[in-house]
């Protein structure tokens, strides 16, 4: 059964890491911006939750639907208090925006609530097991499973049948030209950003759950991997980035497996080895999506 | 938004200049067209055609100068509140959403003007029935033949229902063949549609033939402007031709 346990093993982190490229990919498909400050969403939905579950009575499931706003909110927020004033000026420095938000959001939690790890209380789903096909696996990796299969189909729903969401893919095809056609641009964006926190907040609650802590850099990890999946799988297209965070997981399960106890914790070096070979060999990632810098006239 | 059918619009352009780093791109061009005219923009390479036009759809902040549909100022604002005054437009290299279907990619230039969804739907597969493109609906745009590719351009355009349709060389990249049929589809246009057109192309045979009235740059200022016998005739329109070509 060891096959079967890698199997769920591999979708569940996979599952996992395509959320989390998917939320950074949503942004950068309109933008054209890695946005640093995508961690620390994740980051405020961790808090969101400790806070509510450490001072509130309030039950688990309302906790976790606030700590998603809270990060969605951030998200939106961000855009409108920083990125908007700068993404008109250039791209670099909107990017630099992007990690200074990120050096704020992180100092903020250093100062206002400790540089220590809290511990998150969860349900008690988040520890059970259950036996599925004779695998005895972590509940939490079916929830996780379950979780991205819903949200990858109604985000597909979303995009491809309704109006924000044509327009939405119609302006990460051709910005300058979706603007021509009258759609606004800071309509798009704000949307834009709002999903990709909201997905950043769905992370945060299995990410919390593999650990049942929060700690202020809580939100390097899932920005790293959500950027080393979106160049394996491709930063321009959303398929991409769910086909990178499953390949990425399924790698990372492989490497686990198949290393020697003395090389495990090469582990993340063999990653970006890996990384390297796709940005030589194949750049635009697995799936090439199909933006071409715009040049009107 | 839409456009009153019996109602006559008029854009103005007034004394329009834009310059990039000193290099007057457009210096002082003004002119008017009405719907249901018309109206084409000549002149050599680099003369400032395309610089015109993306003035008038704001995609480029004008230095100094105005453009008005009716009485709205439309300098200054952004595209998508230019678009919204009744100014649609197709490009040079052509721009269409490749990733979206055919459909969708005429259903979203009528939703983004505010058109309700169903009614969006229905005008698209009228407009792609209209342009000759139907059949290639779920098509996605990119791979449909690049004849069709220009013709679903124009119908995008029409599809926000403008009050004037702006085409930045319609027949380039195409045969003989697919422009003469071009040419009589843009016949119909302005009438049909009740738009105004202003039509910037190198094919002379096409612009003598469709356009109302001509108005020539060369260097950016306007050089010549009248019909197109009038125009073909003017000696500063031949020796800005041939000196451009010799």
């Amino acid at each position: 059964m060891i096959f079967g346990e890698f199997v769920i093993n591999t979708l569940s982190l996979g599952s996992l890491y395509a959320l989390v490229a998917l939320g950074l990919v949503f942004v950068y498909g309109i933008l054209k911006l890695v946005n640093f400050a995508y961690g620390e969403y994740v980051m405020v939905a961790g808090y969101s939750m400790y806070i509510l579950g450490a001072f509130t009575p309030v039950p688990w499931w309302v906790t976790m639907i606030v700590a998603v706003a809270m990060a969605a909110l951030t998200s939106y927020l961000t855009e409108l208090v920083a990125f908007r004033r700068v993404r008109q000026k250039s791209d670099n420095a909107a990017l630099v925006t992007s990690f200074a938000v990120m050096v704020l959001l992180q100092n903020a939690v250093l100062l206002f609530v400790s540089p220590r790890a809290r511990a998150v209380k969860l349900p008690s789903a988040f520890s059970e097991s259950i036996t599925i096909l004779g695998v005895v696996t972590p509940l939490r990796n079916v929830l996780t499973i379950a979780t991205t299969l819903v949200l990858l189909l109604g985000l597909t729903l979303l995009m491809k049948y309704t109006v924000l969401g044509i327009a939405m893919r119609a302006a990460a095809d051709k910005f300058t030209t979706t603007r021509l056609m009258g759609v606004q641009a800071n309509l798009v964006i704000s949307f834009a950003f709002i999903i990709s926190g909201f997905l950043a907040g769905v992370v945060s609650i299995f990410w919390v759950g593999r650990s049942a802590s929060v700690d202020p850099l809580i939100g390097f990890t899932p920005l790293l991997i959500a950027f080393i999946a979106t160049v394996i799988g491709g930063m321009n297209s959303l398929v991409g980035a769910v086909a990178g965070g499953y390949v990425y997981g399924l790698l990372f399960n492989i490497l686990s497996i198949t290393l020697p106890a003395s090389m495990i914790s090469y582990r993340d070096a063999f990653m970006f080895m890996i990384v390297i070979l796709f940005l030589l060999l194949r750049p635009e990632g697995m799936i090439k999506g199909n933006y071409t810098e715009e040049r009107v006239g | 938004m839409e456009s009153n059918s019996n109602q006559v619009h008029t854009l103005s352009v007034t004394d329009l200049c834009k310059s990039f780093a000193g290099l007057k791109a457009v210096d002082g061009v003004s002119f008017s067209l009405q719907t249901g005219e018309v109206f084409g923009l000549i002149g050599p390479n680099g003369s400032g055609k395309t610089t015109l036009i993306n003035l008038i759809t704001g995609l480029l902040p004008a230095t100094s100068g105005t453009v008005h549909v009716d009485e709205t100022k439309t300098t200054g604002k952004p595209p998508h509140r230019v678009s919204r005054a009744g100014i649609a437009r197709t490009f040079q290299t052509v721009r269409l959403f490749r990733e979206l279907t055919v459909l969708e990619n005429v259903e979203v230039a009528a939703v983004s003007m505010g058109f309700p969804r169903r009614e969006a739907v229905s005008t698209a597969h009228d407009l792609l029935v209209e342009m000759g493109i139907e059949g290639y609906e779920t098509r996605l745009a990119g791979e449909i033949p690049f004849g069709y590719q220009r013709k679903l351009e124009i119908a995008r355009a029409l599809a926000m229902k403008p009050k004037f349709l702006l085409l930045d060389e319609p027949a380039a990249g195409l045969n003989e063949e697919e422009s003469d049929l071009l040419l009589e589809q843009l016949r119909t246009i302005p009438l049909s549609k009740h738009v105004g057109v202003l039509i910037v192309e190198h094919d002379m045979r096409l612009m003598m033939n469709l356009c109302d009235r001509l108005h020539v740059l060369n260097y950016g200022k306007t050089i010549a402007h009248g019909t197109p016998a009038e125009v073909r005739t003017d000696p500063r329109v031949v020796s800005a031709y041939l000196g451009s070509a010799g």
